[in-house]
């Protein structure tokens, strides 16, 4: 892969951590996880893992986002750090 | 967070998407054993199909395409063909999940009998997969949805 493509994937992916470490609204947390999610799946794909890739983009992109938003459904939006 | 309200534009979206992504699933189940892919990802793709439908529709949309009380017993289906597979090849007098003693009907090879009987492995991981991943949203979601 090219490899200036994968560095931007790679400032994309700490930058989505450390947003969904820091922010206050639970929500924005989800969502840039899933996208952190994503960013991990295409740098394993890029890596050659496929089959890793694949797994992680529907596991972490899909179902684990929609659990999440379900788990922040029934508690509350707000962090308490 | 708790407001409610009916968007006939999240509905149509997720009923247009919901078709394709089921098809990319079962294409991913029965391509599992020479492609990337397999039974626990074409499981995750069909249950995210039909969550997609139950998180825009709410309950009684997602009623008519499958009930609550029908995700445990597909889960349990699952696990059987998973585990029948590889009882019966015991049963013909080999190891578990040794492929080469399944009494498919034909005149097969031992290379042919492993392909079909990955491709049953992979049927039943899949309807496990699906039916365990909807009744987690299932279970998630009791009494909040009421549209």
């Amino acid at each position: 892969m090219i490899w200036e493509i994968e560095l931007v994937l790679f400032l994309f992916l700490i930058i989505s951590a450390i947003v969904a470490l820091e922010a206050k609204d639970l929500l924005i947390a989800v969502v840039t996880l899933t996208i952190f999610s994503f960013t991990m799946a295409l740098l394993f794909t890029a890596m050659g893992g496929i089959d890793v890739g694949f797994t992680e983009a529907v596991i972490g992109a899909g179902v684990t986002g929609i659990l999440f938003v379900i788990a922040l459904f029934r508690t509350t939006i707000k962090t308490n750090d | 967070m708790r407001t409610q309200f009916e968007s006939p534009i999240v509905l149509l979206g997720a009923r247009l998407l919901s078709p394709y992504i089921m098809l990319f699933g079962i294409y991913v189940i029965f391509h599992g054993h020479y492609s990337p892919g397999g039974g626990f990802q074409g499981g995750a793709l069909l249950a995210s199909s039909i969550i997609l439908i139950r998180i825009a529709g709410g309950r009684l949309v997602s009623r008519l395409q499958i009930k609550e009380f029908f995700t445990t017993p597909m889960a349990a289906i699952g696990v059987i063909v998973y585990f029948a597979a590889g009882f019966i090849s015991v049963l013909y007098g080999s190891y578990f999940l040794d492929y080469e003693a399944l009494p498919f009907p034909g005149d097969l090879t031992p290379a042919e009998l492993r392909y079909y009987g990955i491709l049953v492995i992979e049927i039943g991981i899949g309807i496990a997969v699906m039916a365990i991943l909807v009744m987690i949203y299932d279970h998630m979601a009791r009494g909040e949805d009421y549209a």
